[in-house]
């Protein structure tokens, strides 16, 4: 069992399914790579939007226009959505019936896609409040930043329906397993960038 | 250690806890936000030291990714993505607030 779990590092099948453990080790190896680019691209982003930050010429700054209330709601939905995956992946390695991985990920949709939602309405009330990406500096960097998050969570979670689809047509074959080792590391990597947007953006631009 | 299941109800452990460390934390920050108790340079490194700490317990309880238990190779890429990203990032902020205060 020890010897098992320093192969690969994260989510592992571990002894669970010795050959599929093996297959995984590159492949999740792989996607970590892809991963730590995604992590470079995201950290230049933050770097730009605190250059920007001050660039307000006048417009909306970042007091007027963040509300703590529904970030706070969108920080629980996607942390809670992090550990429903938790939960699908031991579902997962320890062979619980179906339905039960099923419904962890069915869960982790819900919250991923009530993320999305208070996501969205937060932005149509900026661009009610006049601010759109062109209105200013920050505002461009703000919308090349947290949009491209929430891209990630939309894509994220077509990927979950993708899974489940699969689950519910190939059953557990060893593809299906590492694709949802895959999800997984995808998935708690956009809660690690949004706890860094959270920080960075909306708390520190509340911060008074 | 000894069967599969103790196993699985380590992992379920190592979710649940993970989730209350990381729900404190979100919950310190959110609050010391909200209820301003110290100056706002203070309240802020307070916010992005909690924020370091989430992050840390996210790659250890969520990632599994740890010191001791990790393969090499992974935790090695991951440090030096964070090398990279430090450099990148602080390189790019010291150089434009440089380049800002010159122009003021």
């Amino acid at each position: 069992m020890s010897a098992n779990q320093v192969k690969h590092a994260g989510l592992n099948l571990g002894g669970t399914d010795e050959l599929t453990h093996e297959q995984a080790e590159i492949a999740v190896f792989g996607f970590w790579v892809f991963l730590m680019s995604d992590a470079v691209l995201f950290a230049l982003l933050f770097a730009t939007y605190g250059v920007m930050l001050s660039a307000t010429v006048g417009g909306p700054t970042p007091a007027s226009e963040y509300k703590i209330l529904p970030v706070f709601l969108e920080t629980l939905a996607l942390l809670t959505s992090s550990f429903t995956y938790g939960m699908a992946s031991v579902a997962m390695k320890h062979g619980a019936s179906r339905r039960q991985l099923l419904g962890w990920m069915g869960a982790t949709l819900v919250l991923g896609a009530a993320f999305l939602g208070m996501e969205l309405h937060d932005f149509a009330t900026m661009f009610g409040d006049g601010a759109y990406p062109t209105r200013s500096g920050y505002l461009s960097s703000f919308f090349a930043l947290v949009p491209l998050h929430g891209l990630h969570v939309f894509f994220g979670s077509i990927w979950i329906i993708v899974m489940m689809v699969q689950v519910m047509i190939f059953g557990l074959d060893a593809r299906v397993k590492i694709n949802i080792l895959r999800l997984g590391l995808f998935w708690h990597f956009l809660d690690i960038v949004w706890i860094a947007i959270f920080s960075v953006v909306y708390l520190q631009g509340l911060i008074r | 250690m000894s069967g599969p299941t103790d196993s699985k109800r380590d992992e379920i452990r190592s979710y649940v806890i993970g989730y209350c460390l990381a729900v404190a934390l979100t919950g310190a920050a959110f609050a010391i936000v909200h209820w301003p108790s110290f100056v706002s340079t203070t309240t802020l490194a307070v916010v992005l030291g909690l924020a370091f700490v989430q992050i840390v317990v996210h790659f250890r309880f969520f990632l599994h990714i740890s010191l001791r238990k990790s393969a090499r190779d992974d935790l090695q890429l991951i440090l030096f993505s964070t090398l990279i990203v430090i450099l990148m990032v602080s390189g790019t902020l010291v150089i434009l607030f440089n380049l800002r205060a010159r122009m003021m």
